[in-house]
């Protein structure tokens, strides 16, 4: 199932291949060929969730096979209540980026629809990945076809950025290679068995104190790149600004979930000592982002380069809750990754029809859109809404638990987490006001057209996304509970029993039994 | 006993008999007339690989200085897929750049015996006599475009450098047998272990002088100089023979060397190897960033890959040892390939392998672009290309022998090298098309070659596993 689920873009890329069309006579054919591998895929994902067995804690629809004996690494996947959802996302968002690349990608539209189905099958393995060395294949793999996505297709520096891109990600990555491969030795020299990549193993594996603290670093430091934690953010505001709509879209929904994905799945409970010692300090890098990124956008004149550091702003929430290893706040962050991949995608995407309209993304150009083309006004206020986190949409559910599991924790990190929330409130909503009201200003804004039929079935179930999430976060968060559970216990146990007298531990092992009160644990 | 001897040559017989028949071929040939001597090469390589197939596991030695144990049949196995694929694409360009054929052949075909036999040779005698014999074919190879500047100017540099570490290595020859009173590995290795110990200086200078005529045929800094005006001059086709036979043979015969030979000075060389391998490979990467010629910047990648290999032989355990066969054959294959490519771009008049004439390839050759981007991104060490696996390979060997360091740098460099990797592919792929012309189409046999160099790489890359397990017991024979 699983299998399937991952190389059926792969297949559907392949089989464009084979297309013959180099003067872009078949380009429609391309087009729905890809759009259809990628609703298949998207039904998949869906049968998957309904199949998915919310009760049970540890991975389902498991697949094992010997793949490199001698070095122990296998073809080892499955899926828990934390990654079933982020592979929804991933085959929610690929139709839509190529739905909304129908008009706007002319040249070398094979080659696009290819790379896009790539892409996806490449974070569906991210996703799904259990044995480390599966793991690092896929997520290196990933880069490139994003890196052909906004090199060939972007806009006028893209080069740069999609150099900046893969470098970025390389270096941290790379890093981490050698750390895996690190765990993997270690699992033979301690328990004598041979290596392992198999990361269930590797979770019960006790590593001597020193290797765990390099390794979590190494690790995180790759995780941290692709968040991005602030300091490492720079390269992700010159790969959004520069990624066509579609690349954008796959980025900022699906791609830097995977640094939050993988603190969550490898960094922390691999080494829950290292991750005791250092939460407070990715914490206090987090709420610097939450904060430095929220001003950053606030007097950006660019509309995409805006939402390109409201996301940094965003994914810092992610990290704070994740930080705080208590059940709100992890629930909080892998909820709000869901939420920041419909919401921010959703913006991308009207960011990229106005774009597509104008072939500019400055907001001094555009103003009192609301009289013009009201329907994308309408549309462009829900998305909004939903990111700065109204109730009643999702965005409120995310930051609410991702809030309170911090106070829970550490009340200050709250305190000035919160202030990130009114920032955000008034970068959106200022440039929301400066682009759909008043007095129109440019006569060619005037004339614009309001959404196609196309562009409506691209951001109607964005929207539709936002909402149902926002009124019915159990249907998410059920799910979700056993697994967060599990791993909140592998991680404090661990940090408890490797380190009994560390005051990190004790730490770690008073937040666990606060965060247990059965009252709070769900909200819904 | 003698027939048995024999048998241990035989694949090197094989191929020593194609390149007679290649000048044979040549001499009878009526002028003008086209006559398939590449046909005999393959020939002669398929045997070779067949016979090292059943050789396999056999353990047959010759005349006391040649084994066909598994690690010297794995390199002919190696050298034998290079062989194969030069041969492949040789055809074309040896009649574009009107190379004369049969020399051209025959002398490739001298240089894989050399190469064939310097893996397999297990006294230093042996091995100095392979030595010789590929290089002296090499050289004429690389100035076999007599007429052209670049070309003689790169094999002069060449021979003049090699001819003086040939002269360092004969050296070193000498002073070991001094100390040793004998030229078989193993015997050296008794003898160092036993009373010959007791001149340590004798010992450390002839290990010295060994390294650097070693060291200037696997091209490690400080004894790479030769190599960028090398393969900027020599046709394309030949600098990929080079790059990856050479490199292979001589790393074959230095692992041998050092963990038979000189194993009891293990504590002596570790060190130095360690140092040239982390030089190696930062100089590699970071000069080659510098380059625009694609020729010089492969030169220099390649350079930077001998610090990978020498990565697995400073971790001096047995994983590191099966990474540099499972190295060697994933980076042969790639490395070739790219040289491939750069050789079907050129034209008559213009060599096109300036980073600049490689704008809008995609869109002149669409295949072709693909074809080099791919061995690009498994040179640059990408998932899922045999590249990867090799590095990681190197890696695990270095991180197994508890290295971080050079790991480190290994890791670092490598993002490096992807820079300029992907600097090539941004030309291709991103850039406007320049006025460099349209090469005439690649023939079917070209298009065969790349094709299957493109699946061996995704192959190596995606199921690696029998071939590192071979790879991993066939090192089992050195000791």
């Amino acid at each position: 199932m699983l299998t399937t689920i991952v190389f059926l873009p792969l297949a559907g890329a392949l089989l464009l291949l084979l297309v013959e069309n180099r003067d872009g006579r078949r380009d429609a054919v391309i087009r729905w060929t890809a759009l259809g591998a990628s609703l298949l895929v998207f039904a998949a994902t869906l049968l998957l969730w309904i199949r998915f067995d919310p009760s049970r804690a540890d991975f389902q629809f498991v697949e094992r096979h010997d793949w490199i004996p001698s070095f122990g690494v296998q073809y080892f996947v499955g899926v828990d209540g934390i990654s079933l959802f982020l592979l929804v996302l991933t085959g929610f968002l690929t139709p839509l980026a190529l739905l909304s690349s129908w008009e706007s990608i002319h040249e070398k539209t094979k080659e696009f629809a290819a790379f896009m189905l790539v892409l996806e099958s490449a974070m569906l393995g991210v996703f799904v990945s259990l044995d480390l060395f599966l793991f690092y294949m896929f997520w290196d793999a990933m880069l490139v076809p994003m890196y052909f996505l906004i090199g060939i297709w972007g806009y006028d520096r893209r080069i740069y950025a999609a150099l900046k891109f893969i470098l970025y990600t390389a270096a941290g990555s790379l890093l981490m290679l050698l750390a895996i491969i690190g765990l993997a030795w270690m699992h033979n020299s301690i328990t004598g068995t041979g290596y392992s990549f198999d990361l269930l193993k590797l979770y019960d594996l006790r590593i001597p104190r020193q290797f765990e603290f390099w390794f979590f670093l190494a690790f995180t430091l790759a995780f941290a790149i692709k968040v991005p934690l602030f300091p490492f953010h720079t390269w992700l505001p010159d790969a959004h600004v520069e990624a066509p709509t579609a690349g954008s879209v796959i980025l900022a929904g699906v791609m830097l979930k995977m640094g939050t994905y993988g603190l969550v799945r490898f960094s922390f409970p691999l080494f829950p000592a290292a991750a005791a010692y250092f939460a407070p300090a990715l914490a206090v890098l987090a709420v610097i982002g939450i904060i430095y990124g929220a001003l950053v956008a606030m007097v950006q004149p660019d509309m995409k380069k805006l939402v390109a550091y409201s996301s940094v702003s965003h994914l810092g929430f992610v990290v704070l809750g994740i930080c705080a290893l208590n059940v709100q706040g992890l629930q909080g962050s892998i909820y709000q990754m869901l939420n920041h991949g419909v919401s921010t995608g959703g913006l991308f995407l009207i960011v990229g029809m106005l774009s597509d309209r104008r072939h500019t993304r400055q907001i001094a150009e555009f103003g009192g859109l609301k009289a013009v083309t009201p329907r994308l006004v309408a549309v462009f206020l829900l998305v909004t809404l939903s990111s700065i986190g109204l109730p009643g949409t999702n965005g409120f559910v995310g930051e609410f638990l991702i809030l309170l599991g911090t106070f829970r924790w550490d009340p200050r990190f709250a305190a000035f987490a919160a202030s990130g929330t009114i920032l955000s409130a008034v970068y959106m909503l200022w440039m929301f006001q400066r682009v759909n009201y008043g007095p129109v200003t440019h006569e060619v804004n005037r004339t614009l057209p309001d959404l196609t039929v196309r562009e409506r079935w691209v951001i109607v179930p964005a929207v539709a996304m936002a909402i149902f999430m926002g009124v019915l976060p159990g249907l998410f968060l059920k799910p979700m509970q056993p697994s967060v559970d599990r791993l909140l216990q592998r991680v404090s146990r661990e940090s408890v029993a490797s380190a009994p007298h560390g005051p990190a531990a004790d730490h770690a092992e008073a937040r666990l039994h606060g965060a247990m009160p059965a009252d709070v644990r769900v909200k819904n | 006993m003698s027939s048995f001897s024999i048998t241990a040559i035989v694949p090197i017989l094989c191929v020593t008999a194609a390149g007679i028949a290649a000048m044979l071929a040549e001499a009878f040939r009526e002028p003008g007339e086209r006559m398939p001597i590449s046909g005999l090469g393959l020939v002669g390589l398929v045997g070779a690989a067949i016979s090292a197939g059943l050789l396999w596991g056999r353990h047959a030695t010759g005349f006391g200085v040649v084994s066909a144990d598994t690690f010297g049949l794995f390199f002919v196995m190696i050298l034998a897929v290079i062989g194969v694929m030069t041969m492949l694409l040789s055809p074309q360009l040896v009649e574009r750049e009107e190379l004369p054929g049969g020399e051209y052949y025959a002398l490739t075909l001298f240089a894989l015996a050399g190469m064939m036999l310097m893996a397999m040779a297990t006294d230093l005698l042996i091995i100095f006599l392979a030595l010789e014999v590929l290089s002296l074919s090499v050289y004429v190879l690389t100035a076999i475009r007599r007429n052209n500047e670049a070309s003689v100017e790169g094999a002069f540099k060449y021979f003049i450098l090699g001819g003086f570490s040939s002269a360092f290595f004969l050296y070193g020859i000498a002073f070991v047998y001094g100390l040793a009173h004998t030229t078989r590995l193993d015997r050296i290795g008794s003898a160092l272990a036993g009373d010959a110990a007791s001149h340590p200086s004798l010992g450390l200078l002839a290990l010295g002088l060994l390294l650097v005529g070693f060291g200037f045929k696997v091209s490690a800094v400080p004894f790479h100089m030769w190599t960028p005006d090398a393969y900027e001059g020599a046709p394309a086709i030949v600098a990929g023979f080079m790059s990856t036979g050479v490199k292979a043979a001589a790393f074959a015969a230095l692992v041998r060397v050092l963990v038979t030979a000189f194993q009891p000075m293990q504590a002596t060389w570790l060190p130095v190897i360690w140092v040239i391998a982390g030089v190696t490979m930062i100089l590699g990467t970071v000069v080659g960033v510098a380059q625009t010629n694609l020729k010089r910047m492969l030169a220099y990648s390649s350079i930077a890959h001998a610090g990978y290999i020498l990565v697995g032989l400073a971790a001096s355990n047995d994983v590191g040892r099966g990474a540099i066969l499972f190295y060697l054959l994933a980076y042969g294959v790639t490395n070739l390939g790219a040289f491939g490519v750069i050789g079907l771009l050129a034209t008559r008049e213009r060599a096109n392998d300036n980073l600049a004439s490689m704008a809008g390839l995609s869109n002149r050759h669409p295949a072709l672009a693909a074809v080099f981007a791919v061995l690009l991104l498994s040179l640059g060490g990408i998932p899922p290309t045999a590249g990867f696996v090799g590095k990681w390979y190197i890696f695990s060997a270095a991180v197994r022998a508890g290295d971080y360091g050079l790991a480190i740098i290994g890791v670092l460099t490598s993002v490096v090298s992807i820079f300029f990797y992907l600097r090539v592919i941004v030309m291709m792929y991103m850039a406007e098309p320049g006025d460099a012309p349209t090469s005439p189409a690649p023939s079917r046999v070209a298009v065969f070659t790349l094709a299957a160099m493109v699946i061996i790489t995704f192959y190596l890359g995606v199921f690696p596993a029998q071939v590192l397990d071979l790879a991993g017991r066939s090192i089992g024979s050195l000791f």
